[in-house]
């Protein structure tokens, strides 16, 4: 009996094959990555608890109030929004000899013991006309001047920045600690008001 | 003359294309790794602001989106110009979102639920009043964690 010759499969069509797949999902997927500025929402107000009860001294408090036609007012003075960094973190890093400038208060924080901490409060306020652009831009900013204020502090005493710190953080207790020790000096406290409907439709 | 000269009419061989697909399965295989299937059919335009402090979002299973912006062109006949909500594939109103919210923690493990990232992706051109009810709507059920979508940039302009 003739032993029969096993053919080889023709292997040309594969790249065909790989090519239809390739171009299947190229054209079903998305590559972008998700990026995106992460807030948390205050949680629900409480029926009980009147919110107007909360008092806290106008020096505490860093207004930022955004107008249906994008305008800016910060702490009572109309300003770029390129501006409004430089002015929050003045006004986070505080100066304990003015009196305009926010209250201190002294809290136990980790790794430096009792020292004073500013009671300051970003406080945003916007209106329903306000474009999301300009929302986002002004959120921008005061995340970024938290951000450098704590990369400057953290420098100052760790040599480190915030930024460097929180990635280390994950490797080693004593950055994740020091990282904590910033953030308890310079709490983020944004807070956002119930907008107004002044200037323009929904 | 010279020694090393080949003779001119050597015919050329045929180049082998025996692994061309091997290099198109590694194409294919890193396309395949690199990205995400498109989830919904967007039926609402959202070209996303830009910013400067963006973080990345991790474990994009415990993300859930939801986009505002004007209705696509070929649905403005229908539905007008106006911003809208949409969820899933279908618009919505924002009292829609409580079932939404919900439904979307039924479809993770019960530890993961509180960990969910509300990703909203809006157009920039959007008016704050749509955003803010959404907004309100999310605290009412407890839907805190709250991503703004927006794209990386180096400079936030005037």
């Amino acid at each position: 009996m003739a032993k029969r010759e096993i053919q080889e499969i023709n292997a040309g069509s594969m790249a065909d094959i790989a090519f239809l797949l390739l171009i299947f999902f190229l054209v079903t997927t998305t590559m972008d990555t998700d990026t995106g500025l992460i807030r948390k929402l205050p949680p629900p107000p409480e029926d009980v608890s009147d919110p107007e009860k909360i008092d806290i001294k106008q020096r505490n408090i860093f207004e930022v109030l955004v107008n249906a036609n994008d305008q800016l007012l910060a702490d009572g003075e109309y300003i770029p929004v390129t501006e409004l960094k430089e002015k929050v973190k003045e006004f986070i890093k505080g100066d304990p000899n003015n009196p305009e400038m926010p209250e201190y208060k002294v809290e136990e924080v980790p790794l430096f013991g009792s020292i004073p901490v500013s009671k300051q409060i970003v406080s945003l306020q916007n209106d329903n006309g306000t474009s999301y652009q300009m929302y986002i831009k002004v959120q921008n900013e005061l995340i970024g001047a938290y951000r450098e204020v704590r990369n400057e502090r953290a420098m100052k005493e760790f040599g480190k920045s915030f930024d460097e710190l929180l990635v280390l953080a994950e490797k080693s207790e004593e950055f994740s600690n020091q990282a904590e020790a910033i953030k308890a000096i310079y709490p983020q406290r944004i807070s956002e008001a119930e907008p107004k409907s002044i200037g323009g439709k929904k | 003359m010279s020694k090393f000269r080949k003779d001119g009419k050597k015919a050329m061989p045929a180049i082998s294309t025996a692994s061309l697909p091997d290099i198109v399965f590694m194409l294919l295989f890193f396309f395949m790794v690199t990205t995400t299937m498109r989830q919904t059919t967007l039926k609402v335009n959202v070209v996303l602001p830009k910013a400067t402090e963006v973080e990345k979002l991790e474990k994009k299973s415990l993300v859930s989106y939801i986009y505002i912006g004007d209705p696509i062109k070929s649905l403005q006949a229908s539905f007008g110009t106006a911003a809208r909500i949409q969820l899933n594939d279908a618009f919505a109103v924002k009292e829609d979102l409580f079932q939404f919210v919900e439904m979307e923690k039924d479809k993770r493990d019960e530890a993961e639920r509180n960990m969910i990232t509300w990703s909203l992706k809006v157009d920039q051109d959007t008016k704050m009043g749509i955003v803010t009810e959404v907004k309100q709507e999310m605290r009412k059920v407890n839907a805190l964690k709250i991503n703004y979508s927006a794209k990386r940039t180096d400079k936030i302009s005037e």
